[in-house]
């Protein structure tokens, strides 16, 4: 199979390849798929305090596809607010890296791993105000 | 100097060039100068000379194999033979029973031929191979019954290259007057065949995997004892009956000058496979966490099956975009499941996603060992480094114990 040069692109240069600590008050990771259906994706977004991401990482397992579409991610993420980002749909990484119909599956895992990231920061910002809150 | 003509071509188990021999010997069996008559004319030298050919190319053929001539029907290939052979010999023979032993690391041409024999009535047992891929001969004794007709067991498998022990398999069908096929189209050149040694009664090959055409291939048909066969494709009666159709005469010439030259190369040939595939095991082996898929002794010399764990198969053939393998992980087959062979031998899905399958031939070079073997370890390193399986593999949490959200 023929990739898109996008995917290539994003394949041969990853973006935003790396960790981000998981135990920072201001970071969601959002961690999806499993091992044995070929892709693992880990998407780690900072957030600061009023709600923009400032920072993402991904580390990805799987097939060239799963790994643009969660460097693609990393570059759409940065500089929005968390409505914003999840707002993203996996239609746009479908568009933008031209994935073929068998690959939509890795720009749905794209999407799943934001909702994660998201509901991961938003958690741990409940916990701190209840926390602030009881106080 | 450089030699390395890129991309390196590293998939001879999926099929072979052409020999310039074989090449050769083909083109002069199709215009009006040449072989080009039907071998079924018997009315002219035309026929004649173009049968002549055709039996020429059936004695090398059953010389390979320690046949003899009468014994050999041609075929579009092996996938051909092997539906002939199951199909053929399991409803000849319903009468006396209708079930039928098989493994689950056959190829496809096998396991549909059999599924499609289920949905006709026919039981089949699917044996586990045990984990370095070979039959368990005694389970193999135990699910024997009163009404098995048929055995079907491969050669030498397609994805990990071992070599099942055939001899044993056919002493015990023999022994019990069960039909025994061998899918051995992956064996001719690399390891060999005797017939009457091993106690087979029927056996698949092909062309295109040792350096001959593809869309030609025979099958052996026992004649003493005699085997008989219920024919799948009517007509005109060729192939004593059992496989109509005018005989291609410049596929055959070409299948019988490839097997001719793999009798006489193989001793030679053989020997450079190990030399070419000891290197490049031995430039890779060192690496952490990678498995060998299937036993390294009872193996063919060319083949190597590895899984490099933590790395998804198909995005490490798109890193070795210089080098022609295969992956026994999905994704290039479009059917998002792992090797079933894998899965058969007890890997589980994560190795199972992350094989190469390396097989080298006739025209593979150290160069180009060499050349892969630099490629994969950069790969491979490059891909952990992307990969969250690595680190969490690093910081010591078993992969096993994790929750994953499976979609
Ligand atoms: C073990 C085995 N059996 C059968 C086949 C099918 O052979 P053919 O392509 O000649 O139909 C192959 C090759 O694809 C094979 O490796």
């Amino acid at each position: 199979m023929a990739y898109s040069d996008k995917v290539l692109d994003h394949y041969e240069n990853p973006r935003n390849v790396g960790v981000l600590d998981k135990d920072d008050p201001n970071v969601g990771t959002g961690m999806v798929g499993a091992p044995a259906c070929g892709d693992v994706m880990r998407l780690q977004i900072k957030v600061s305090e009023d709600g923009v991401v400032e920072d993402a990482k991904f580390k990805t397992y799987g097939c060239g596809s799963a790994i643009a579409s969660s460097s693609l991610v990393t570059e759409m993420v940065k500089g929005k607010t968390l409505d914003e980002v999840a707002a993203i749909k996996n239609s746009e990484i479908v568009e933008e890296l031209a994935l073929p119909p068998v690959k939509i599956h890795c720009s749905v895992l794209a999407e799943d791993a934001i909702a994660a990231a998201i509901a991961d920061i938003k958690a741990k910002r409940e916990e701190q105000s209840t926390v602030k809150a009881s106080a | 100097m450089s030699t390395l003509n890129i991309p390196i071509y590293l998939d001879y188990s999926a099929t072979t060039p052409v020999d310039e021999r074989v090449a050769k010997s083909m083109a002069e069996c199709l215009t009006l100068q040449g072989n080009f008559g039907n071998p079924a004319s018997r009315s002219h030298p035309f026929g004649w000379r173009a049968e002549e050919a055709v039996e020429e190319a059936r004695r090398n053929v059953a010389e390979l194999i320690g046949a003899v001539p009468k014994e050999i029907i041609w075929t579009s290939g092996a996938t051909e033979s092997d539906n002939l052979a199951i199909k053929g010999a399991a409803l000849f023979n319903q009468k006396k029973g209708k079930h039928i032993i098989t493994m689950k690391t056959e190829h496809k041409a096998v396991l549909d031929t059999c599924r499609q024999l289920e949905r006709d009535g026919f039981e089949v047992s699917y044996m586990d191979p045990m984990e370095n891929g070979l039959l368990d001969i005694e389970a193999f004794k135990k699910e024997i019954r009163e009404d098995t007709t048929v055995v079907s067991i491969m050669h030498v498998n397609n994805e990990i290259g071992v070599i099942q022990d055939i001899a044993a398999i056919g002493a015990i069908t023999r022994e019990k007057g069960i039909i025994f096929h061998v899918d051995a189209a992956q064996s001719p050149g690399k390891v060999a065949i005797d017939v009457d040694e091993m106690n087979v009664d029927l056996m698949s090959l092909c062309a295109h995997k040792v350096y001959g055409p593809k869309g030609i291939g025979a099958l052996y048909v026992r004649r003493k004892p005699r085997v008989r066969l219920e024919a799948q494709i009517h007509g005109g009666g060729h192939e004593r009956g059992m496989r109509s159709g005018t005989l291609a005469t410049h596929q055959i010439v070409g299948m019988g000058e490839a097997f001719r030259i793999a009798r006489e190369e193989m001793t030679a040939e053989t020997a450079r496979m190990r030399v070419l595939r000891d290197r490049l095991w031995n430039g890779v082996k060192d690496m952490e966490e990678i498995y060998l898929n299937g036993d390294l002794e009872q193996r063919i010399p060319g083949n190597l099956n590895i899984s490099f764990n933590f790395v998804e198969g198909e995005s490490l053939i798109m890193s070795l975009k210089d080098i022609a393998v295969s992956s026994g992980s999905a994704c290039t087959s479009s059917s998002l499941e792992p090797s079933y062979v894998l899965r058969a031998i007890g890997r589980n899905d994560e190795l199972a996603h992350s094989s190469i399958r390396f097989t080298m031939g006739r025209f593979s070079t150290e160069e180009e060992v060499d050349f892969t073997i630099e490629k994969v370890r950069e790969a491979v390193e490059k891909l952990r480094e992307l990969s969250p399986l690595w680190d969490m593999f690093k910081d010591g949490v078993d992969l096993d114990s994790v929750e994953w959200a499976h979609h």
